[in-house]
């Protein structure tokens, strides 16, 4: 995981079943099949490349909710 | 550091027997967000249909009763009229709604019952292997049109939404999509509004969902998603329909002007 | 107090006395009064009625209304009968319960309005696919019919399984004296598998479909286990006479009544008759009636129908003694004369 406070999204590699709704729609390519997993589901599983600007279309298109997006809360405006 | 969303607690976390990248996965996803955000999960009372979402309740954690085939609105009215506190809903894909439970969509409409009906159309039947639905298009090969549909045999894809929106006592009445992150963002909003007219007791709201079926199209998902916004959308136009509620509201602030 | 009513309506009103409260059906004649009567009860007691799109609609709406717990009925005749059946077959492998009502008319298909007894099969060897049996009870008068139908709620919520009441044109037409007696609530188990929203338990499900094949075998061997229970504890039949006699006619339902008749003619010449009348025609009265027959020495099977009823006589009677058939179709009743001209005739020909 990044140790800094950019957004990443962590993905649940044994439910995801290879379809590539989220490499499809992820506006920064950072979602790919891992070529050099196979999962339990016999498929290359998604991976997460880095590059996420939180826009959350992964996590709305993966039909079985593999996804979850970190990110900062944004700041309060105090004054 | 935190999560935008997490794991709907009215969606068991287990893997699902639907294809790779079909609809299905975002509509259950959609309706357990709605039933979470609306507290009624433990209130809800789902009817099953037969097709692939038979196995409906091994997803999504609510009290589940299995309809026969297309009969899920009729299922749905005596379970209603039975316990009209309790969130009731159908989820129905095309051959069980707009085949052999035309007649029934049609009645339990007609009766205004107050049940939310979610109607998966993906143009094709799923589980059986990829027969000619009533919403299949024109052309469209399947294994029981391996010519394409040709109207002169098998007449025209049934918009089911304008039909429905031809009767009176229907609520509310959106068609909405799945293909694009956007389009998924609008049908959550539209799946929410159906419940919460229904959780207000205001009557029968029915929300089609534009959906894909990557396995029986012969297409990958990404590539299905395209097809589902580039040839069925023409043919089903996405939209509202029908808002009684919106309408009470145009006219109340009208009065007040 | 008794009162006269039709056999539809004080049947309707005997299942309102039973605490139905939830009634959904389709006109079909001659059973209309029925629904009719539903349509005016069931809002004086704030009971729900609808009268739906089709019998199969129905049908499912009974199932809706049963996975909650209620006391739901639906009535038909033999067409739409038909119609129900997929939905019978759900509710049985649901193991919900249900009353369904059949006044049965002349068939196949569209048939007439007559009176008939011709959905025996349909009714007692299960009109709808798979391994499953309705409790099918047959009234012979419009009283009896009152008590049966209370009895099919019991039995329905006793068993978690669907009760068919078979009943007929003349039998839902006729007026009789009834009286509505008080009932003591039947001793009945808590519905623990209703679907009311999972309230912090974990979410029931109300279904037939077992993909695993041992899972469905174990299923339907539960099932039947259960008709097992119902064949052992659930028979009922009235036999009229039979113990001296050399003539058993075995009837139910309206030709009871003339077979009754019947055989009170031919006692007083000096015929030795006596009526055997199956009460519930599944489970049917095997024993009982094949010991009923074997002292004597035949046995006539009246019916309104080709002769259905008269297949489980020769599986009660084993081949020990002659079974006859005699019947009329096409919404004609036999008359109790032209019974006993049959009987007559078996003394003179066949013994």
């Amino acid at each position: 995981m990044p140790q800094n406070k950019m957004p990443y999204i962590d993905i649940v590699v044994d439910r995801c079943k290879g379809c590539e709704l989220c490499v499809s729609v992820c506006p920064k390519k950072c979602i790919e099949l891992d070529s050099n997993a196979v999962n339990v589901k016999g498929v290359n599983p998604a991976k997460y490349v880095g590059g996420c600007i939180a826009c959350g279309s992964c996590v709305l298109v993966c039909p079985d909710v593999c996804i979850e997006l970190y990110k900062e809360e944004k700041a309060k405006k105090i004054a | 550091m935190q999560t935008t969303k997490s794991h709907p607690k009215s969606l068991f976390p287990v893997s699902t027997h639907y294809c790779g990248g079909c609809g299905h996965g975002i509509v259950h996803k959609l309706i357990a967000e709605t039933l979470d955000e609306l507290g009624v999960q433990d209130s809800t009372i789902a009817v099953a249909p037969v097709g692939c979402a038979v196995l409906l309740y091994n997803y999504i954690d609510v009290d589940c009763l299995e309809a026969a085939h297309g009969r899920a609105p009729a299922t749905a009215t005596g379970l209603k009229r039975s316990r009209p506190d309790c969130i009731v809903f159908t989820y129905q894909g095309d051959g069980d709604l707009a085949a052999i439970g035309t007649a029934e969509i049609i009645h339990a409409a007609n009766r205004g019952e107050n049940f939310t009906t979610i109607f998966v159309n993906n143009a094709i039947y799923g589980m059986t292997g990829g027969q000619m639905a009533p919403t299949t298009l024109v052309d469209q090969k399947t294994e029981t049109t391996p010519y394409g549909r040709k109207v002169q045999n098998e007449g025209y894809p049934i918009r089911v939404c304008e039909m429905l929106n031809t009767l009176e006592a229907p609520y509310y009445i959106e068609r909405v999509s799945i293909n694009t992150p956007a389009k998924i963002r609008k049908a959550k909003k539209a799946i929410l509004k159906a419940f919460t007219y229904q959780k207000e007791g205001r009557g029968f709201t029915f929300v089609e969902v534009v959906s894909t079926c990557p396995t029986n199209w012969g297409l990958t998902p990404p590539d299905a998603m395209k097809w589902s916004a580039d040839n069925m959308e023409p043919v089903f136009p996405l939209g509202l329909f029908r808002d009684k509620g919106a309408e009470k509201e145009q006219t109340e602030s009208g009065e007040k002007n | 107090m008794k009162q006269l009513m039709t056999g539809n309506e004080a049947m309707a009103e005997a299942a309102i006395q039973a605490g139905c409260r939830f009634y959904f059906g389709y006109p079909i004649t001659p059973q209309n009064e029925f629904i009719a009567y539903m349509a005016r009860r069931m809002p004086e007691v704030g009971g729900t009625f609808i009268q739906s799109e089709s019998e199969i609609a129905a049908i499912n709406m009974v199932m809706g209304a049963a996975a909650t717990g209620q006391r739901a009925m639906t009535s038909s005749s033999s067409p739409g009968m038909s119609l129900k059946q997929e939905g019978i077959s759900y509710l049985a492998g649901d193991q919900l319960p249900a009353v369904v009502l059949n006044v049965v008319r002349g068939g196949p298909g569209l048939g007439n309005i007559g009176p008939a007894q011709c959905d025996y099969f349909q009714a007692t060897k299960g009109g709808g696919h798979g391994d499953y049996h309705c409790i099918v009870l047959a009234p012979s008068t419009v009283q009896e019919g009152t008590e049966l139908v209370q009895d099919a709620f019991d039995l329905a919520d006793k068993y978690r399984n669907p009760v068919i009441l078979l009943s007929d044109g003349r039998l839902g037409q006729m007026m009789e004296p009834v009286e509505f007696k008080p009932r003591k609530p039947a001793n009945l188990p808590p519905k623990d598998y209703i679907l009311e929203g999972k309230k912090g338990r974990n979410r029931r499900i109300i279904c037939s479909l077992f993909l695993s094949e041992p899972v469905l075998e174990e299923w339907n061997k539960k099932i039947q286990e259960k008709l097992a229970r119902i064949a052992e504890t659930e028979v009922r039949y009235e036999a009229k006479m039979v113990e001296d006699a050399d003539v058993i006619l075995v009837a139910y339902g309206t030709c009871a009544r003339n077979s009754k008749e019947a055989m009170r003619d031919l006692r007083a010449r000096g015929r030795k008759v006596g009526v055997f009348r199956p009460i519930t025609l599944w489970p049917f009265p095997y024993d009982a009636l094949g010991q009923a027959v074997r002292k004597a020495r035949a046995a006539l099977a009246v019916e309104m129908s080709a002769g259905q009823m008269v297949e489980d006589v020769y599986l009660a009677v084993k081949g020990a003694r002659p079974v006859f058939f005699y019947g009329r179709m096409g919404g004609l009743v036999p008359s109790a004369s032209e019974i006993v001209q049959q009987v007559e005739k078996i003394f003179s020909e066949k013994m």
